[in-house]
């Protein structure tokens, strides 16, 4: 098996006149999960698509566990576990029947299948819908059918796009705790555009915008890159406006965006991003006095996630 | 060619489990009853030809229904992007298909096997007509059906599905019955494209090799055409 389980280079994919994926290059490693991050439509479904020779590529080349996958896409797919985006599944199966259904289009010998659908039955808790019509279970449940399905043939490579869209809080922490587990032997690919996902989950994160491939590093290297900060400010300024403030704030020599918040009654609450590593809190402090208003709160927050994902997903639409 | 039987067993499990093998099944039954027995008791023939002679227009019309939903369905729901990312390639996929609607043609003929039966009951049946007869009406079946799963892989729209399949296997019907009006020179052609001449001869119990390699010449050519529909979405 080689090292590198996924190699993509200078993949571009053109859906009439729009480039879905333009130029991406990136490989992902055994044992790695991937977290792939962007706004909807930025061509993370389709790069995933053109993973699971679901659609071939315009440009460039992807390589799955050493194949190529427009000129071996069936052995790609047999090293594949594919989640597609909303699950589509057969609503007239019975659990069990979907996943017996799966099993036997994977080529699975039936004595191994059966004990195949018990153990990822179990650990995807699906016992107890064993017998139920796939179109009659939850949102939840659906989605756990669907990643037992992908799982099944113990692929090496497991493809999940949106695993938790859907889900309710507890589901999410379980879902995510099992792609975890997952994670620790086989190759996974998620796509997302929840933060904190990725955070939770992710051992490596690609960042992609209108299509390119925008950042791709460990969550602690991508925020890293950010040198910017951000700041939190709760002012009471009797009688004037949270707009007002707000003005007053932005106009801040250093401050790139000021947003308000929800704050505490008759006071206003702001955030703010800084343009460059300067501390600005000695500034804020000074703004709030000149302005007589009362400082409730001032706090420095490092970089998240969330502004590194931001600057780099908007940046890049203002670009082109 | 197991991912195909294994497609083709979910297929007709789907049939039997919704209203539309039934729903097919009575709108057949009906019709080819009527005018079954309409010519038994009324022209007092022993025999099946009416029932065979109304076939090549009946199925036209029987089969797109039967076919309209075996792709189109998938590519509406979405699912087709789960059956066709597993490991199996796409031509299984469409004979698997192919396969569960022919299963479900032949139990709506095989029910029609009750009329020979009747006919024997009342005088004595003429066998060759009748097995070439059966014979004939599951080949141009099949027919018919690899065109409804080549219109059914045309699009996401099973009514679109249906009228295409449809004025396919109806212009192919039509060109016997135009015959008397074409051109001299353009009536072989005609004569040999249209379903009806060879389910004609077929019929009488004259099982021809040139006949059989028709049908399975248009079972071929759509069913491949249907596979390059789906691998379609891989070009570049």
């Amino acid at each position: 098996m080689p090292e590198l389980m996924i190699q993509v280079e200078n993949l571009t994919k053109v859906y009439g006149s729009t480039r879905a994926v333009d130029d991406v290059t990136f490989n992902v490693r055994k044992g790695e999960v991937l977290g792939f991050l962007g706004p909807n439509g930025a061509g993370k479904s389709t790069t995933m698509k053109v993973l699971t020779c679901y659609l071939a590529p315009t440009g460039g080349r992807a390589q799955v566990a050493g194949f190529d996958v427009f000129d071996n896409s069936l052995e790609v797919r047999k090293h594949l576990g594919y989640l597609p985006e909303d699950t589509p599944l057969y609503k007239d199966m019975t659990v069990l029947e979907y996943l017996q259904f799966a099993a036997a289009m994977r080529g699975m010998a039936s004595d191994r299948s059966e004990k195949r659908i018990k153990e990822i039955g179990g650990r995807c808790g699906l016992h107890e819908v064993a017998g139920k019509l796939v179109g009659e279970l939850s949102r939840g449940y659906r989605q756990r059918v669907g990643l037992a399905q992908a799982m099944l043939d113990d692929p090496d490579i497991l493809i999940l796009d949106e695993p938790t869209s859907g889900l309710d809080p507890n589901q999410i922490v379980e879902i995510r705790q099992l792609i975890k587990e997952v994670g620790k032997e086989k190759t996974v690919i998620l796509s997302t555009h929840i933060l904190p996902e990725v955070q939770a989950t992710c051992s490596r994160i690609l960042i992609i915008s209108s299509g390119k491939l925008v950042a791709d590093g460990t969550p602690d290297e991508l925020r890293a890159r950010e040198k910017a900060s951000r700041y939190r400010l709760v002012v009471e300024a009797n009688g004037t406006t949270a707009e007002a403030v707000k003005a007053r704030l932005a106009s801040i020599k250093g401050v790139s965006r000021c947003d308000t918040v929800l704050g505490e009654e008759r006071a206003h609450a702001f955030s703010l991003d800084a343009a460059g590593d300067e501390d600005l809190r000695k500034i804020l402090f000074r703004a709030a006095v000149d302005n007589k208003w009362t400082l409730l709160e001032l706090q420095r927050e490092a970089a998240s996630l969330e502004t590194v994902f931001r600057n780099l997903t908007t940046g890049e639409e203002s670009k082109s | 060619m197991n991912a195909a039987l294994t497609i083709a067993k979910r297929e007709i499990r789907t049939y039997f489990n919704s209203p539309i093998a039934y729903i097919v099944l009575t709108v057949f039954l009906l019709l080819a009853g009527y005018l079954f027995f309409g010519s038994l008791f009324i022209e007092r023939q022993a025999e099946l030809r009416s029932y065979f002679n109304l076939m090549p227009l009946l199925l036209a019309f029987i089969v797109p229904a039967i076919a309209m939903r075996l792709i189109a369905e998938e590519k509406g729901s979405g699912s087709l992007e789960m059956l066709i990312t597993m490991p199996v390639p796409d031509w299984q996929v469409i004979v698997g298909k192919f396969l569960a609607g022919m299963a479900l043609l032949a139990v709506l003929v095989g029910l029609t096997l009750f009329y020979g039966v009747t006919v024997m009951a009342v005088g004595p049946l003429d066998k060759g007509p009748a097995i070439g007869g059966y014979l004939g009406v599951l080949l141009m079946g099949g027919a018919y059906m690899a065109i409804g799963v080549m219109a059914s892989a045309f699009t996401r729209n099973q009514i679109v599905a249906f009228i295409i399949a449809f004025a396919i296997s109806f212009a192919l019907y039509l060109f016997y019955r135009l015959l008397p009006f074409a051109p001299e020179s353009l009536r072989p052609v005609l004569s040999y494209l249209s379903v009806e001449s060879h389910f004609d001869a077929i019929s009488k119990g004259v099982i021809d090799s040139r006949d059989i390699v028709y049908y399975l010449s248009v079972m071929t050519v759509s069913l491949v055409i249907a596979t390059l529909s789906l691998e379609s979405r891989k070009w570049k």
